[in-house]
């Protein structure tokens, strides 16, 4: 009786029927419609036996917590920072959560400014969606120099690749500094503006690709040859 | 009066050609375009994102928040630019005929904001908005039960037919009926009617409607994965 309409790494349409049958179960992006399970984003699917669930080809990022963002700060008010991290609620940096020590009464632009970019990691999201973020942490800092480019969120887990090995080889050729945020932030720092375009080049490179496989190879000869645009 | 044979050749159950694509505005979370025949419509979706002004925000649910507009170019006749009465009525149909199939619990004192613009009108222009519309919100990855596609049927003399264009509309013995389906359930989303015609022509006009619909929502899901496969590829 019980069935499945899709096969494994379908695209899908919202609406669309993925399986029949009360032996499947409704994972992430689906829903159930009496007995059948119902895909709710247009994305890919992924079945893990008896679950099915669908990433979303894009939108705006979910936070999540211990996430580690990119976020810019777009106000500041006598009890922190409120921080715009690309998804549909802004995060809030208390005093209490800065990594650095802060004396009564300071003036709180002098650690983080209008505009800055920092790396915070997501400490807690309430069910009212109200965000609370944190400089506490290894590598969590305020970003100087450099520039950030957008990508889709879903695609951040392909760009930094197994166990880094994407990321690391355009750090390698490229010689720049790059931090990838799990919003779909990147921040790329290098020694000239050349070495930057090119980096950010291959990261745009990997997020319209990101779906081939051996994409690795292919971007390493590409960066060796200087091939890209 | 008899009308025997329709003023554009067509035959009473045949739509004008349909053309859909995604991801025409960059800038946008999600966008579409969506022309039958003459008429064009492109939807643009923004968000979710905060909702101003705050008084509007509601803790338990996001708004959905449609505006509907036709450029001044669009129409034989210079259209005086800016919104009038047609057009807010029209926007807040298209989003009662979207919400029902938009889960927006997720997103407490958010919007996601429509904007669906005519840049070319020859009728059904409201119902290309909202298969536009439903595009760009499956586009932008906002969560959704289904899709919504949407045509006019009518009556024109004697005859029922689909997808009346200007000047069947402005015949004498006109009415028209714009629907809107979802494409999963079949549910109607959107019905609006004013003129005549009775209970057996209405139902045969909803059939009508509801194989044209199915039509689109075929074209409207080629269109999404052909998309990303053109992407991929």
């Amino acid at each position: 009786m019980a069935k499945l309409l899709i096969k494994e790494r379908e695209i899908v349409i919202p609406g669309q029927e993925l399986a029949e049958g009360l032996d499947f179960l409704p994972g992430q992006g689906t829903s159930r419609d009496e007995n059948k399970i119902i895909s709710n984003y247009l994305g890919l699917v992924s079945v893990n036996e008896r679950f099915v669930k669908v990433i979303p080809l894009s939108g705006r990022y979910t936070p999540k917590v211990n996430d580690v963002v990119i976020g810019r700060v777009v106000e500041i008010g006598f009890y922190g920072w409120t921080i715009d991290i690309g998804s549909a609620y802004n995060g809030v940096l208390s005093i209490r959560d800065a990594a650095e020590f802060i004396e009564r009464d300071d003036d709180l632009t002098k650690y983080y400014d209008f505009g800055d970019l920092v790396i915070v990691k997501i400490n807690k999201v309430t069910r009212n969606k109200s965000i609370d973020l944190t400089t506490k942490g290894p590598g969590l800092k305020k970003l100087l120099g450099g520039k950030v480019i957008e990508v889709t969120p879903s695609k951040v887990p392909r760009m930094i690749g197994k166990q880094g090995s994407m990321i690391q080889l355009i750090k390698e050729k490229t010689g720049c500094d790059i931090m990838m945020g799990q919003n779909g932030r990147v921040w790329v720092k290098g020694k000239s503006t050349e070495k930057e375009i090119l980096a950010s080049d291959a990261i745009l490179k990997i997020e319209q690709e990101s779906h081939i496989e051996g994409l690795t190879d292919k971007i390493k000869k590409m960066l060796e040859k200087n091939e890209l645009r | 009066m008899s009308y025997d044979k329709r003023f554009s050749g067509r035959k009473f159950d045949e739509m004008r050609p349909i053309e859909a694509k995604i991801g025409v505005i960059k800038r946008a979370d999600g966008s579409a375009l969506f022309k039958i025949g003459e008429t064009i419509a492109i939807a643009a979706v923004y968000g979710p994102r905060e909702l101003h002004p705050r008084f509007l925000q509601n803790p338990e649910t996001g708004i959905l928040r449609c505006n509907y507009d036709m450029t001044s170019f669009s129409v034989p006749e210079r259209k005086r630019p800016g919104p009038n009465r047609r057009s807010v009525e029209i926007g807040l149909v298209t989003e009662k005929a979207l919400l029902p199939v938009i889960d927006l619990k997720q997103f407490p004192n958010a919007v996601i904001d429509v904007f669906i613009q005519i840049i070319q009108a020859n009728s059904g222009t409201r119902c290309a908005g909202i298969s536009a519309a439903s595009l760009a919100l499956a586009n932008a990855g906002i969560p959704m039960k289904d899709l919504v596609s949407s045509v006019s049927v009518g009556k024109v003399g004697n005859k029922i037919l689909i997808d009346l264009d200007k000047e069947e509309e402005d015949h004498e013995e006109a009415t028209d009926i714009p629907i809107a389906i979802t494409n999963r359930t079949k549910q109607i989303t959107l019905l609006q009617l004013d003129g005549n015609i009775n209970k057996k022509e209405l139902l045969e006009a909803l059939k009508l409607a509801k194989l044209g619909c199915e039509k689109i929502a075929k074209i409207q899901e080629k269109t999404l994965k052909d998309y990303y496969k053109n992407e991929h590829e």
